[in-house]
């Protein structure tokens, strides 16, 4: 019983790298278009 | 070939004989490598029954460290000078460069090696169990393992934010199987419980490699601006 | 273009929603690990991915330090085609089959090699120029991400299995940590470099990084042989509904990991778009304000 912990641990923290990595390219993505825009507006 | 020696001896004694003059750089690094072997005797208890279990890691650990120190200046005094400069538009070929650097370190931290390991045998009571003369072409390709890949990424780190953490950074994952090497060659040959052939054999073959790729690759880190 | 992502994006979900399902509630109870094995399911295919998309840098590593110059960029590609005819024959010749691990079919290792041209031609064919260098920081990045997850599922998988956290002897493991500390020593390398050739030190680094390798998986192998090391389970074949899932599951990561790739892809377009942009400005910039007085220095060191 005290293994399927590890299980559900595992799969869990496999999703939150993948979404802690997601959110990183999101951010990056958002900053980058913002510094664009100020770019063209020069 | 023969400008390519030519050059690489000229630079070698040129860089000796500087380093010889001023031997602020040699002294604070040969106590550096004591401070080393005594904070080691410290934190690891040197008569235990295990030590020389643990010994060929932890003199391998301290050499490391000292290799490191040496390495990180291997260019300081080219940088400071503009001489790279000099040299990328000179016609000397640019191995010959990075041989006079490497062959400098090797000899510079076979200096370090050679006061360091009495004083751990000292500090340890080492008595060699194995055949004790393995330990010589351990310690030779595993400091050339050592320098000639340090001497590389010193100058890769040339242009890097914090070039002093970037050389290990980098170094250190690459010079893992060089490391097992070492320290398990010299585990063995003080402790005499298995041959020490394969890990002479395996250093053998990860220098020739990675010399090879050193000098195959130099050229483009030279011209790097 | 634009409108493929999002229902790749769709597709993939589903594809990893249908992989879990068959992982949890599909897949046969193991006999000796009970219910926990079922981390394989994300285990090993992120292993795999990583691993294809570190030899993807790699490649595209090579072909960026051989593009350098004309004539190096030609012998690369006859020596990376001499590399599969020859790695195709040999593997058929008897001395090298017994080289070869018992089992492994002689096809298997003719193929495995000849992904070397292939995926050496088909990346020159895709992505010329700047965008080799694009798809190297995309596939270690990307790699490293994957590899992270195999580090940290490989400890929690082998806690309730082996009762140890880590086994040192461990091969796979080991080899795969090496992997890791050297890409991500390419990432800051490629972070904290300033210099113009940076793209051409991190294609070195991954290019000694390849080297390094095969040393690490022999030095650790012959420290086993040395030093006994607790029996690990693995190895013999796997039950065929196992392998089934295994593989779709493998699937569902690879799509996945091309949607991220994609991302991370047109990301480091866009930022290369606006560094470039940046730089035109200071150019401009500089003109105006250095009229008549000394011309602009290099690089701000």
């Amino acid at each position: 019983m005290n293994a399927i912990k590890f299980l559900f641990a595992a799969y869990i923290v496999t999703w939150l790298i993948h979404a802690a990595y997601l959110g990183s390219l999101v951010r990056r993505f958002s900053r980058l278009r913002q510094q664009l825009k100020e770019l063209g507006k020069k | 070939m023969n400008s390519l020696w030519a050059v690489t001896l000229a630079t070698l004694k040129k860089d000796i004989r500087l380093e010889w003059r001023s031997k602020d750089a040699l002294n604070s690094m040969l106590f550096f490598s004591l401070l080393v072997v005594v904070i080691f005797a410290f934190a690891f208890d040197p008569l235990a029954e295990e030590s020389r279990h643990i010994a060929g890691g932890l003199i391998w650990v301290a050499f490391l460290f000292a290799a490191v120190v040496a390495l990180n200046q291997t260019w300081a005094r080219e940088l400071r000078n503009q001489v790279l400069d000099a040299y990328r538009v000179s016609p000397a070929p640019a191995n010959a460069l990075f041989l006079a650097k490497a062959l400098g370190n090797f000899l510079f931290v076979s200096v370090l090696e050679a006061l360091m390991a009495p004083l751990f045998v000292v500090f340890y009571n080492l008595h060699v169990l194995g055949p004790a003369w393995q330990l010589i072409p351990i310690a030779i390709l595993g400091t050339w393992a050592l320098v000639v890949n340090g001497t590389f990424f010193a100058a890769m780190s040339l242009r890097t934010r914090s070039r002093e953490i970037m050389l290990p950074l980098l170094l250190f994952p690459i010079s893992i199987p060089a490391v097992l090497g070492m320290v398990a060659g010299t585990t063995a040959v003080l402790t005499g419980d298995n041959p020490a052939h394969f890990y002479i054999v395996l250093l053998l073959t990860y220098d020739v490699v990675f010399t090879t790729a050193c000098l195959a690759l130099f050229e483009m880190i030279l011209h790097a601006e | 273009m634009k409108r493929l992502f999002p229902i790749l994006s769709v597709l993939t979900a589903a594809l990893l929603a249908y992989a879990l399902y068959l992982a949890l509630v599909v897949a046969p109870t193991d006999a000796l690990q009970g219910d926990v094995y079922r981390i394989i399911y994300y285990h090993v295919p992120s292993a795999w991915t990583a691993f294809l998309l570190f030899f993807i840098n790699f490649i595209a590593s090579v072909q960026y330090l051989a593009n350098a110059k004309p004539s190096s960029k030609t012998a690369a590609k006859w020596i990376v085609l001499a590399i599969g005819i020859l790695g195709v024959i040999a593997s058929f010749l008897p001395p090298v089959q017994r080289l070869l691990p018992a089992g492994m079919h002689p096809s298997a290792v003719a193929t495995t090699v000849l992904a070397i041209p292939a995926f050496y031609f088909l990346i020159g064919k895709y992505f010329p120029g700047e965008r080799l260098d694009v798809l190297a920081v995309t596939s270690a990045e990307v790699g490293v991400v994957f590899c992270t997850i195999v580090l940290v599922t490989g400890p929690i998988w082998a806690r309730p299995v082996w009762g140890i956290w880590w086994a040192p002897g461990d091969i796979r493991l080991t080899s795969t940590l090496v992997l890791w500390l050297i890409y991500v020593s390419y990432l800051v390398l490629r972070r904290f470099s300033s210099s113009a050739q940076t793209q051409m030190l991190a294609a070195a680094l991954a290019v000694f990084g390849a080297l390094d390798v095969p040393l690490v998986y022999f030095s650790i192998w012959f420290f086993r042989t040395q030093h006994p090391q607790p029996v690990i389970g693995g190895g013999g074949s796997m039950d065929p509904r196992m392998l089934h899932v295994l593989l779709i599951s493998w699937m569902a990561f690879l799509c996945f990991a091309f949607l991220v790739c994609w991302s991370r892809f047109r990301l480091e377009l866009l930022h290369r778009e606006v560094e470039e942009g940046h730089a035109m400005e200071s150019l401009a910039g500089g003109a105006v304000a250095a009229k008549g007085s000394l011309p602009l220095n290099r690089s701000p060191q």
